[in-house]
């Protein structure tokens, strides 16, 4: 019968037309696919990704001989596939973009594979010229080296230096949430439509409860005591929460509950917020040749209540996996996009303020990058330098990190937290229920790990 | 004179030609066109707005309110065709054509007799039969989805686009059957038997009784398909990589977390969609017949 049936003329045409061309495409693939100077990359699409994928072939395979394929994919789908591939231990990525949220927890699980020996006989690339806390931030259980960044944040308070002068208010040289909420509460309106300050309130453990953890953090709460004991309803955890979500409600920008990284950016450049607590690397953008901000704003360091610092730590880095049968010609590749002579390449290439910084010492050093970063380098620089993940509250933590907990159950718990949350910035719900319910989550986590403790 | 009173009455209704007349437009039927116009619009709205959207600067796209009359540029298309930044969409775009029309081919071969053994000449059960296929659709994809991932990397099948035409074989087969089932039921009993008794066999009436009649729906069906297989992401996320990456996949890729993309976005996606309109186009006559299952005259 399918012989005497005949499907359109064109459709044959096009299963020909496919069946030719896809001989160059998409055939043979498989783990070992590419040849031997080929590696996979999986990595997160972020602005500094795209100018390494434009940079790479006249730069690092003319020179090494090496192919790199990309993948790119958005944040939240490059976690489920790299959760997915290096679980697996598939083996067809050789290469990945990691958090330093996440290397802690594969190098635990021996998915990613120690880089300390390719450090040590490679003389050139220079660890020590890594950030302290980085480096610390990318290391196991085991103090071995399990990642290399690509670029480093920490966070800071951004301020519109005009606005503030034309009110007659001076920023102080480390301010407390008290004093930032107070200036909120004398710039917000003014100018037409525009905020005291902005602050995430889009749910997500990565949005909303990066800046808030740190405050959290700061006004002595934390998610779990040493001995994973939940402190979601505790005293300090509420007042944390209280005094953010009443902050961003009463002086924050409009549209607050939906508002992240890149709402607030948008905000801020367009007039619509006097302040915005976020990523140093928002810098980058609020300076940026053509932005209307530019030369207005000041930074100065993560307001603080009880502690001293309490800026946030965060880098993409490269991780190689353990199940990768091409790990030599990988390090090439993330000792070349670590490296300062790549941070040199984009700067003449690109220019300086598209450089992957906040992760070597000598960026800060380059007068390049200065002529074009004076504004935020040196703030920045202090506030990574000043994170540290394995003490950044009041008490004792079971696990490192600063905006999280290096736990894989924190993005669910502080996801579903972070609804609830967003629900009480919108004013659908009130602080003490959420975190109520935040606490019943929390709860079954540290269940979970005082069982596997005590058994 | 049985002429004058036969003719009055037929003429209300048929137009001397022996077509049936259409019934004299109703007082509102303006507006009606009307209200089906800007319903159609409506629809088309979103893709419109795309559209536009694709040809806008990044800063233009994200404003608020959006700035329709912006200036327009083509720099959504360059960052697409990889100009200036090392992407290629070429692999990702012939990697889905290849699933696409080589599934699709492969269901059609394997619904059609298929169909002709659910309809023209059924098989006993055939209801059962039916519901045999369309329950395989009823377990969400997702929940295969881990086994099917274990399946492959064992098999060593991940990111081989083989891998992919298989399942959207499979995944389309059910409703392909479904379809030309009722398609192939359109064919009258009577002409087969008119067609038997000219003596025409098996294959002869196939080639010039029932095919005339069901290709429109075998057209509708093989764009459903094309449309199924190409728009996918799920599987073809999951399951691909760096070499059998297909376009859905290329095109999630500027979704950034950190920066603007709405006119990226746009552009890709209305180039990825622009393979499907234009088999839409390419088949419209059969389609319309074809999903108005009205194709027996």
């Amino acid at each position: 019968m399918s012989g005497h049936v005949r499907p359109a003329p064109a459709a044959v045409a096009a299963v020909v037309v496919a069946l030719g061309l896809s001989g160059c495409a998409g055939w043979g693939g498989g783990p070992t696919g590419g040849g031997p100077d080929t590696i996979n990359v999986l990595m997160v699409n972020n602005p500094q990704m795209e100018d390494l994928q434009q940079l790479t072939a006249e730069h690092f395979t003319a020179e090494t001989g090496i192919t790199v394929n990309y993948t790119v994919l958005p944040e939240n789908d490059v976690r489920d596939k790299i959760s997915q591939e290096f679980s697996s231990q598939a083996g067809q990525y050789d290469v990945a973009t990691l958090s330093n949220f996440e290397i802690p927890i594969y190098a635990r699980s021996e998915w990613i594979a120690p880089l300390d020996d390719y450090v040590e006989a490679d003389a050139e690339f220079d660890q020590d010229d890594v950030l302290a806390p980085l480096t610390a931030s990318l290391s196991g259980d085991d103090g071995r080296l399990y990642g290399e960044p690509f670029y480093g944040e920490s966070s800071f308070l951004m301020y519109r230096t005009d606005v503030l002068e034309a009110a007659g208010i001076e920023m102080p040289e480390n301010p407390t949430w008290q004093e930032v909420a107070e200036i909120a509460a004398a710039v917000d309106g003014a100018e037409p439509g525009m905020a005291g300050i902005c602050l995430r309130g889009q749910p997500g453990w990565g949005q909303v409860f990066a800046p808030l953890t740190t405050v959290v953090n700061t006004f002595g709460g934390t998610w779990f005591t040493e001995d994973w004991e939940p402190q979601v309803d505790s005293q300090e955890f509420r007042d944390a929460v209280q005094f953010y979500v009443d902050l961003v409600r009463e002086h924050g920008e409009t549209g607050a509950p939906q508002a992240g990284f890149t709402e607030c950016l948008n905000n801020v450049v367009q007039g619509n917020a006097a302040m915005w607590y976020d990523a140093t690397s928002a810098a980058g953008s609020l300076e940026a040749e053509g932005s209307p901000v530019k030369g207005l704003m000041g930074y100065v360091p993560a307001p603080v209540v009880e502690t001293d610092s309490s800026g946030w730590l965060y880098a993409w880095s490269w991780a190689i996996q353990q199940a990768s049968t091409k790990k030599d010609a990988a390090w090439e590749f993330v000792s070349w996009a670590s490296s300062r002579e790549y941070e040199e390449l984009v700067g003449a290439e690109l220019g300086w303020s598209r450089v992957p910084a906040g992760k070597r010492a000598s960026t800060y050093g380059n007068p390049d990058y200065l002529a074009e970063a004076s504004a935020f380098a040196e703030p920045t620089l202090a506030a990574i330098e000043a994170a540290d993940p394995n003490d950044p509250g009041v008490q004792p933590r079971p696990a490192p990190g600063i905006q999280f907990l290096g736990i894989p159950e924190f993005p669910d718990l502080a996801t579903q937290v972070s609804q609830d949350v967003s629900s009480a910035i919108a004013g659908q719900m009130t602080v003490d229920e959420a975190l109520a319910r935040g606490q019943d989550l929390a709860e079954d986590v540290a269940e979970r790990y005082r069982e596997r403790e005590s058994g | 004179m049985s002429s004058v009173t036969d003719v009055a009455p037929v003429a209300a209704t048929r137009t001397p030609g022996g077509e049936p007349r259409r019934p004299r437009k109703p007082r509102g039927g303006a507006l009606l066109a009307l209200l089906a116009w800007l319903i159609g619009f409506l629809f088309v709205l979103p893709v419109l707005w795309m559209v536009l959207t694709s040809f806008h600067s990044e800063e233009d796209a994200a404003t608020n309110p959006p700035s329709v009359l912006a200036p327009l540029t083509l720099e959504g298309y360059r960052s697409f065709f990889g100009i200036g930044t090392g992407a290629n969409p070429w692999p990702s775009l012939l990697n889905s054509l290849t699933a696409s029309v080589v599934s699709t081919a492969i269901v059609l071969l394997l619904a059609i007799p298929a169909a002709y053994a659910l309809s023209i000449r059924p098989v006993r059960k055939w209801t059962d039969v039916l519901f045999f296929f369309l329950s395989t659709r009823m377990l969400p994809v997702v929940a295969g989805l881990l086994p099917i991932y274990l399946f492959a990397q064992f098999s060593g099948l991940l990111d081989n686009i083989w891998l992919l035409i298989v399942l959207y074989t499979a995944m389309n087969l059910p409703i392909a059957v479904w379809m030309m089932r009722s398609f192939l039921a359109e064919v009258p009993v009577e002409i087969l038997e008119a067609a038997s008794m000219d003596g025409a066999g098996l294959l002869l009436t196939l080639r010039r009784v029932v095919a005339p009649i069901v290709l429109p729906g075998i057209a509708a069906t093989s764009l459903i398909c094309f449309i199924f297989s190409w728009n996918e992401l799920l599987l073809a996320r999951t399951l691909t990589g760096t070499v059998a990456q297909t376009a859905p996949v290329y095109l999630t890729g500027f979704v950034t977390s950190q920066g603007l993309f709405l006119a990226q976005v746009c552009a890709a996606a209305f180039v990825v969609s622009l393979p499907v309109l234009v088999a839409g186009f390419a088949a419209q006559d059969k389609l319309v017949q074809g999903l108005s299952l009205g194709a027996v005259k």
